[in-house]
C-alpha cells in the first residue's frame, strides 16, 4: 500500500489515487506539422525507468486535483510530491 | 535425456539418485551466431526453434536469474486462443496448436490439461459482447460456445445464482480446447531440447550493456564478460524498456506488476477455468488442488514483484462474489511479475530500431499461452530477417501508422 502525500489534503491511502503516467510528455505541434512517427513518440513510448520516475496522479477520491509524485519504481518509495504548478522536481537516479 | 517409463523403471533401481541434469550450465563462449537475451519461455522456445528450424544451434540464451523465473514461473497458464482480430487469432491458434503436441515434441509431460475456459457475462450488455466476440471467433476458425445461464451452473455448481447476486450469470462463452499447462515444464521441457540441439544455456548472467560497431549491435556485455553475436535477439518482457535504454532506443512499453494467488489446496471443485467479465477475476484449480486466482494490474508501473494490497483485495473481493464458498479458504502464497504492457495488448515481434537486433515482447498478461507460437515465429525473423506470415501484423511500426491490434478493448479479458 502506497501512502501519497497529496499536496492539498495530507498522506493518503493508494486507493484514493489514480495514476496519469509518466512526465514530462510534450505535446508536439502545430498538428499538420506533427509526423506520424512523432505523434506515435508523444501517444505510445515513455522511458518506463526502473528506478526514479516522475508522474502525474490524481487524488481521484479526495480533492480531484492532479499532483506530481516522485517515485521509485523499485522500491515504491516516494521522495517528494508537488502541486502541477510547482516546478518540476529533479530526479537523480 | 528423455524421460520414457523405461528410464523411470531404471531410476527406480538406484533410488532415483543417478538422475542426469537436464541440460548443461556451460560457460559461455566468446561469440555466438546469436544471443538470446531472456530465459523465459519466449527466450529458450525461439532458441529451441532456432536451431530445430532453423538450423542455428550456435546460440546462447543468456538469463539473468535462474531459468523461467521470470513472467513464465509467475504465471496462471491459462492458455487459449479465442482472441478477436484475425492476426491474432492465427498467431495465438498457431501456439495453442503447437502446445496439443508439445509433450510429444519435447518429451516432457507439460500438462497441457483442456479443460475449456468460461468467460462469464453478467448483464445484457457484456453478453452482447460475448456474442460478438463468439462471432468474431468463428470468422476466424476458432471453436467456441454461447453458453446459457443453465448450462453454466452445470460447469460452475458452485457459482453464486442467489436471486441477490451482486453479479448474476447471464451467460458465458466456452472454449473447449481452452485450459491449463504446467509453466515450469514448458520452460524446462524448451530448456532440455535446445540444449540437445547445441544451445547453451547460461543462468546467472545478466546482459549489462551492448557492444556496437558504427549502427550496428555486435554483442552484448554481461555480468560473466563480453561476448560477440552476429545477432542479438530481445525477450526479456518486463525488462524490455530498460535494455532498449542501453541500446539507445525507446519503446511503446509500460511495465507493471501482475499478481496472482494461491489457496491452500482443497479436493476437485472447479472443473475449468472461469473469467468474469465484470471483476476481472478469473480462477482455475491446479492438479494439486489449489485455486490459482488472478485478476487485473496494480495500476501504476512497477518493477517490484510483489504487488499490492489493495489489487490483491479488488481480486478475492470479486472471486468471492462469484464463489461465497471459497471465503473459507487461506491465501497461501502470493505473488507478482512484470509484464510488458503495450496499447493494444498486442505483442511486438519485429527488428529493433538498431541494427543486428531483434525484438519479442509486448506479451503483458497474456504471453504464456503464446510462447511455443512466440518463439516459432521469433526464430523465423531471426533466422531469415523476414517476419513470420503469422506475425506479420506485430510490428513496432504500428504504432505510427496506427494498424493497432487492439485486443484489450476487443475482447476485454487480459489473460
Ligand atoms: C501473475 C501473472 C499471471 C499471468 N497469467 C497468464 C496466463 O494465465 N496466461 C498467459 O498466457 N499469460 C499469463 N501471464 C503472462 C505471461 O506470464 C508472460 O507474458 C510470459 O511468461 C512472458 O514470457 P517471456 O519469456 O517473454 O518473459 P519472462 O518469463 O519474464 O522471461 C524474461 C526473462 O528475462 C530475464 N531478464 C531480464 N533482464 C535481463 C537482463 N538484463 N539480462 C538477462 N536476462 C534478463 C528475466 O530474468 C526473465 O527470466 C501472466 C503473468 C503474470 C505475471
Ligand atoms: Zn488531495
Amino acid at each position: 500500500m502506497l501512502r501519497i502525500s497529496c499536496p492539498w489534503c495530507g498522506p493518503r491511502d493508494e486507493p484514493e489515487f489514480r495514476w496519469g503516467g509518466e512526465v514530462p510528455v510534450l505535446r508536439p505541434g502545430p498538428p499538420e506539422a506533427v509526423s506520424d512517427s512523432a505523434w506515435a513518440q508523444y501517444l505510445f513510448v515513455r522511458d518506463n525507468p526502473k528506478g526514479w520516475v516522475r508522474e502525474r496522479w490524481v487524488h481521484a477520491f479526495g480533492c480531484r486535483q492532479w499532483l506530481i509524485v516522485v517515485r521509485n519504481t523499485v522500491t515504491h518509495e516516494i521522495r517528494a510530491t508537488a502541486r502541477l504548478t510547482e516546478p518540476l522536481p529533479e530526479v537523480t537516479p | 535425456m528423455r524421460f520414457s517409463a523405461l528410464a523411470l523403471a531404471r531410476g527406480a533401481f538406484s533410488f532415483h539418485g543417478n538422475w542426469p541434469q537436464l541440460w548443461r550450465s556451460p560457460e559461455p563462449k566468446r561469440r555466438y551466431d546469436v544471443a538470446v537475451i531472456g530465459g523465459g519461455g519466449h527466450g529458450l522456445a525461439t532458441a529451441y526453434y532456432l536451431a530445430k528450424e532453423h538450423g542455428v544451434r550456435n546460440v546462447a540464451v543468456l538469463e539473468k536469474g535462474w531459468l523461467g523465473g521470470g513472467n513464465t514461473g509467475r504465471n496462471t497458464t491459462v492458455v487459449r486462443s479465442n482472441y478477436f482480430y484475425p492476426e491474432s487469432a492465427r498467431l495465438y491458434e498457431l501456439s495453442l496448436r503447437l502446445y496439443e503436441g508439445l509433450s510429444r515434441e519435447l518429451g516432457f509431460n507439460i500438462m497441457l490439461s483442456q479443460r475449456g475456459i468460461l468467460t462469464l457475462a453478467h448483464d445484457s450488455h457484456q453478453l452482447k459482447m460475448l456474442a460478438r466476440w463468439l462471432n468474431a471467433m468463428h470468422l476466424n476458425g476458432i471453436d467456441g460456445e454461447l453458453l446459457g445461464p443453465g448450462e453454466v451452473r452445470q460447469w460452475l455448481p458452485l457459482l453464486n445464482d442467489s436471486p441477490t447476486a451482486r453479479y448474476p450469470v447471464k451467460g458465458a462463452v466456452l472454449q473447449r480446447r481452452g485450459g491449463i499447462a504446467r509453466h515450469d515444464a514448458v520452460a524446462w521441457g524448451y530448456a532440455r531440447a535446445a540444449d540437445t540441439l547445441g544451445v547453451d544455456i547460461v543462468q546467472n548472467c545478466e546482459v549489462l550493456g551492448f557492444l556496437r560497431e558504427g549502427e550496428r549491435v555486435v554483442g552484448i556485455e554481461t555480468t560473466r564478460g563480453c561476448i560477440q553475436a552476429d545477432k542479438v535477439a530481445l525477450a526479456v518482457a518486463g525488462h524490455s524498456g530498460v535494455l532498449a535504454a542501453k541500446a539507445g532506443f525507446r519503446l511503446p512499453v509500460t511495465s507493471y506488476a501482475l499478481q496472482a494467488f494461491v489457496t491452500e489446496p482443497v479436493k476437485p471443485a472447479l472443473s475449468c477455468v472461469a473469467v468474469s467479465m465484470a471483476t476481472g477475476a478469473y480462477v482455475s484449480q491446479s492438479d494439486k488442488g489449489e485455486l490459482v486466482v488472478g485478476g487485473s494490474l496494480d495500476l501504476y508501473p512497477s518493477y517490484a514483484q510483489r504487488g499490492n494490497l489493495p489489487t490483491l483485495q479488488a481480486v478475492v473481493a470479486g472471486l468471492l462474489e462469484l464463489f461465497p464458498c471459497f471465503s473459507r479458504l487461506r491465501m497461501l502464497r502470493q505473488w507478482a511479475g512484470i509484464v510488458d504492457v503495450v496499447h493494444d495488448s498486442s505483442p511486438i515481434i519485429d527488428h529493433a530500431p538498431v541494427k543486428g537486433m531483434y525484438l519479442n515482447c509486448g506479451w503483458g498478461t497474456g504471453g504464456f499461452k503464446a510462447i511455443p507460437g512466440g518463439g516459432l515465429v521469433f526464430a523465423h525473423l531471426i533466422a531469415t530477417g523476414r517476419p513470420h506470415p503469422a506475425a506479420e501484423a506485430f510490428t513496432l511500426r504500428r504504432f505510427a501508422s496506427g494498424a493497432l491490434i487492439d485486443e484489450g478493448a476487443a475482447a476485454g479479458i487480459s489473460h
